[in-house]
């Protein structure tokens, strides 16, 4: 089993989750989530001075799978959130050990 | 002569629209502009000046600004302390002939309250609560009632010939002067940026303020007439045209018009028309509006960094530059026509008037300033201004208060 983080534009949101619906992929949590990359920052401006924000607002939604739906998954993110300038975000694939439904108990795959 | 039940009518609905413009008016406009971590300091700066002052209005205030001349017009005399006996005699104001004295003085109390409000403007996110909690009667009682007592209590700049229809000079001059002495003492905050948490309140708090000033403005006719409605149209026009005139600046300056520009441009119109309000026409209004907008935008985006001063929301670069505006334009628009209390301004041909106006607004523009500075000063000795710097990084809300604008659960 995998964990799937990635980040993402806020309005890619939309699109990403239809997008996983229909390779039938259900199961997410979504964060509105705060960060920086290479996308330095942008400017607001207010009553005439101009400040650098350089913390800026994305999307994070995190996805836990079977380890053959991986690829899948990870290539329907990159297709729907992208959009080729800076600041599109990343994703993050890492192990899980354990998963478990707390209204059954079921283990393991089962409890995805 | 015998009360009016139409003026009567309209001065009380105007009293609570002034009441509206502070609670929650400025609160929320304030309130929008700061840290999240100050939200509700800030509010509470508006709502416990509003208590205090309403309460030391009828226990003092009252007589000292609107009293028989003592001092050789430097303040009234207070000779019915608790508002005693006018409640009870039911007589009708010396100031305003068919309403009710309560009425006139409740309608000025509503001035009073606003005028102390403004000032947390420009002291937010690093004031002690309590200091404020002092300053309010303190600066109340020392400042705003003799002000108003010379301007409006038939004090020694009214026998001049001094005008202020609703408070160009007693209420925006004063305060923002105030605010400038007073930041001045407490020091910069140490992250002194204008980052507003959410404009979404500052937005609805700038529309109760807008609505709110047509009890201020329109009010301050004392009468439901044609001056109240004269004063009514001036007042939006100017807001209107002070708002368009920042946004122009915002166009013009960083390229695209701020919704918070548009705000404070509505401010600027609105406060620079107030003293004018009762004495222009809308040609007039309309220059006003313009012109102190742009001097406002210029004082926040150009003369503050430059003094390094930090007068965090702007309390002088827009209420007292936009107080003087007005102020001194009457003495160019004022109008017969408008307003037979006046023979006019420059454009009658009446150079007098714009002296006087200059004369009342430096008079009361130190006297604010000195006066304030002292103040500060000795709270500073006392109490103390400055919150610890710790509570000051934490924010004012957990440390001052012990709660919180957004709680997660």
């Amino acid at each position: 089993m995998k964990k799937i983080i990635a980040i993402i534009r806020p309005d890619k949101l939309e699109v990403v989750k239809n997008a996983l619906e229909e390779i039938g992929c259900h199961g997410m949590t979504v964060k509105d989530v705060k960060g920086r990359g290479r996308q330095l920052g942008i400017t607001e401006s207010y009553r005439g001075h101009d400040y650098r924000i350089d913390i800026l607002p994305k999307t994070e939604i995190e996805i836990v799978t079977k380890d053959e739906d991986v690829e899948d998954i990870v290539q329907t993110i990159v297709e729907t959130a992208k959009t080729g300038d800076i600041g599109d975000g990343k994703i993050f694939v890492s192990p899980v050990e354990e998963v478990i439904r707390i209204r059954t108990g079921e283990r393991g795959d089962k409890a995805i | 002569m015998i009360l009016d039940s139409g003026d009567t009518a309209w001065m009380l609905i105007s009293t609570a629209l002034v009441i509206l413009m502070t609670i929650p008016g400025l609160a929320l406009f304030y309130g929008g502009l700061i840290r999240r971590e100050n939200v509700l300091n800030t509010m509470f700066l508006s709502f416990v000046t509003f208590a205090i002052v309403s309460i030391l209005w009828f226990v003092y205030g009252y007589d000292l600004a609107f009293g028989v001349n003592a001092l050789g017009g430097f303040i009234g005399s207070l000779t019915n302390p608790l508002f005693g006996g006018f409640l009870e005699s039911k007589t009708l104001s010396t100031y305003a002939p068919t309403i009710p004295t309560g009425l006139f003085a409740i309608f000025q109390m509503t001035f009073a309250a606003i005028t102390v409000a403004l000032i947390s403007g420009a002291v937010v996110e690093r004031l002690k609560f309590a200091s404020w909690l002092a300053f309010v009667p303190i600066w109340l009682t020392v400042v705003y009632l003799p002000v108003s007592h010379w301007v409006w209590g038939g004090g020694f700049l009214a026998q001049l010939g001094v005008l202020d229809f609703a408070g160009g000079i007693v209420v925006h001059l004063t305060s923002g002067i105030a605010a400038l002495a007073l930041v001045l003492v407490l020091g910069a905050r140490k992250d002194s940026k204008l980052l507003p948490h959410h404009l979404g309140y500052s937005v609805i708090g700038a529309g109760i303020l807008w609505f709110g000033w047509f009890g201020f403005n329109a009010g301050s006719a004392l009468s439901a007439g044609n001056l109240a409605v004269s004063a009514m149209i001036v007042t939006n026009i100017s807001a209107a045209v002070g708002m368009l005139a920042w946004m122009l600046m915002d166009k013009i300056k960083t390229g695209k018009p701020t919704l918070l520009g548009a705000l404070s441009g509505v401010i600027a119109g609105l406060a620079s028309i107030t003293p004018a309000a009762g004495y222009v026409n809308i040609p007039a209004a309309i220059i006003i509006g313009f012109f102190a907008a742009i001097f406002a935008y210029t004082a926040v985006s150009w003369l503050k960094p430059r003094l390094g001063y930090d007068d965090a929301l702007d309390v002088f670069g827009i209420h007292g530059v936009c107080g003087v505006t007005g102020a001194i334009a009457i003495g160019i628009f004022a109008s017969p026509l408008i307003n037979s209390v006046t023979t006019g301004g420059i454009l009658f041909g009446n150079f007098h008037l714009i002296l006087v106006q200059l004369l009342a607004v430096i008079v009361v523009g130190i006297y604010a300033f000195v006066m304030t500075w002292v103040i500060a000063k000795i709270i500073d000795k006392i109490i103390g201004l400055r919150v610890e710097e710790r509570h000051e990084i934490q924010g004012l809300d957990v440390n001052l208060h012990e709660e919180s604008g957004y709680r997660l659960s």
